[in-house]
């Protein structure tokens, strides 16, 4: 179980916001997070994966406290073992496919399932240069499922892909992920979206 | 032609270089993380060598080195290491002044990486030395390079500063830019004319070489 309760100031166009959630999310669960841009979706995600502090609050992983302001705890990021899918895909333009993939985990079964998953196993020694837009979020996707993370965080992952291959990848995605166990919180501007596969909504 | 000043001109450079890759790379990614009045003005002491008149540094540095009084008197006493007149003593001031070669484009560099390429790097449980080593760094290539190649031909040019705290001690710290000077002083210009050709050349084909590897860098990236 994942509880949290936390308060985060938001910089917004119109003056100051303040980001308050209050949330529980069942072990396994897949929960779309939905609203229009700016309105936090983005700042809740890199708050539960350490990557932005909130002002106030607490984060309860499985009975571990992952952040408590007053107790003055704040789990690093590198041991939470989150999942995180960037917007942007902050792909290592360095690294080629496969590289990306070892960088994150060093069991070569485990990648190649990934990369038959995400269908990227003839394209295993591009860069992300010459990777297509589509190619490259399924990339940030396959390696954010890389280290087999508990709580998986998206944020807009299925953008650049068209109906077929988002119905395709998302049907392989549901059996990998019930198979890790993994929670899962997709961010997504569009109501529409994932219809039918997320257990439960929050909006924003 | 006497090639010790050359030698000794490369061989300060080199160590030079080899110092601020080791100290600058660090402290360069220190100061491109975050901002603070501290870091603010540990940046603007590190950029003065780039706006002071070389004297001015030397200046200073002769003081503070001085074994007469004070630190230079302390390291004197305690390790019996001599800065100023001293080819050791040549390195340290050359490492000052050139810092901010090294340091300004590396710094500039890693800052203009997305915030993003660092984070899912901690992500994946990678610490900040990991994500430093393998994610930051290889992605700054042509900025490093030109850092590299830039405090290297810098310290070639070096005069001012070497004069200060080294004096023109044949073989210790005469450097070929005191070389010409002094051939100059002697009406020696042929002498002077050998000397600066050789600076101008390696300066030049160093140059030559960081556009040219950083034109073929740019292409394969966006091809």
């Amino acid at each position: 179980m994942i509880s949290i309760a936390i308060e985060k100031k938001l910089k917004a166009y119109s003056g100051q916001q303040v980001l308050q959630i209050n949330k529980q999310f069942a072990p396994g669960s897949i929960t779309k997070l939905y609203g229009p841009s700016g309105s936090g979706k983005t700042t809740f995600l890199k708050v539960l994966a350490g990557l932005i502090t909130p002002e106030k609050g607490t984060i309860v992983v499985n009975g571990i406290a992952w952040f408590d302001a007053e107790a003055k705890i704040n789990l690093p990021t590198q041991k939470r073992n989150t999942g995180f899918v960037f917007q942007q895909y902050a792909l290592f333009p360095n690294m080629t496919v496969k590289q990306q993939l070892e960088y994150a985990t060093t069991d070569e079964a485990w990648i190649k399932q990934l990369l038959l998953l995400g269908k990227l196993d003839t394209l295993t020694q591009h860069k992300p240069d010459h990777l297509s837009g589509g190619q490259q979020q399924r990339l940030a996707i396959l390696r954010a499922l890389a280290t087999k993370p508990k709580l998986l965080l998206m944020d807009e992952p299925f953008s650049a892909l068209d109906l077929k291959m988002k119905t395709e990848l998302i049907t392989g995605l549901k059996i990998l992920l019930k198979e890790l166990g993994t929670t899962t919180l997709i961010a997504s501007h569009n109501a529409q979206e994932l219809e039918g596969w997320a257990d439960g909504e929050m909006e924003f | 032609m006497d090639l010790t000043p050359i030698w000794l001109t490369l061989k300060l450079a080199g160590i030079t270089t080899l110092i601020l890759l080791v100290i600058g790379l660090p402290f360069a990614w220190w100061l491109s993380r975050g901002k603070s009045f501290f870091k603010i003005i540990i940046e603007a002491i590190i950029t003065m060598p780039l706006v002071l008149p070389p004297s001015v540094l030397g200046f200073y540095l002769l003081l503070a080195f001085s074994p007469k009084h004070g630190l230079g008197k302390w390291l004197q006493e305690t390790f019996d290491v001599q800065f100023v007149f001293s080819f050791q003593g040549l390195v340290l001031a050359s490492v000052i002044y050139s810092m901010p070669f090294m340091i300004g484009p590396v710094k500039s560099a890693l800052q203009q990486l997305p915030k993003a390429l660092s984070e899912a790097s901690y992500t994946l449980g990678k610490t900040e030395w990991q994500t430093f080593k393998s994610v930051l760094l290889p992605n700054i290539k042509p900025s490093l390079l030109t850092a590299t190649v830039l405090t290297f031909a810098h310290t070639l040019g070096e005069f001012g500063v070497v004069l200060m705290i080294g004096g023109n001690i044949p073989g210790i710290t005469r450097v070929a830019s005191l070389a010409v000077y002094d051939s100059v002083e002697a009406q020696d210009y042929a002498m002077a004319n050998n000397y600066s050709l050789v600076l101008f050349s390696i300066t030049f084909v160093l140059v030559i070489a960081v556009f040219v590897f950083n034109k073929y860098q740019a292409k394969t990236s966006l091809e």
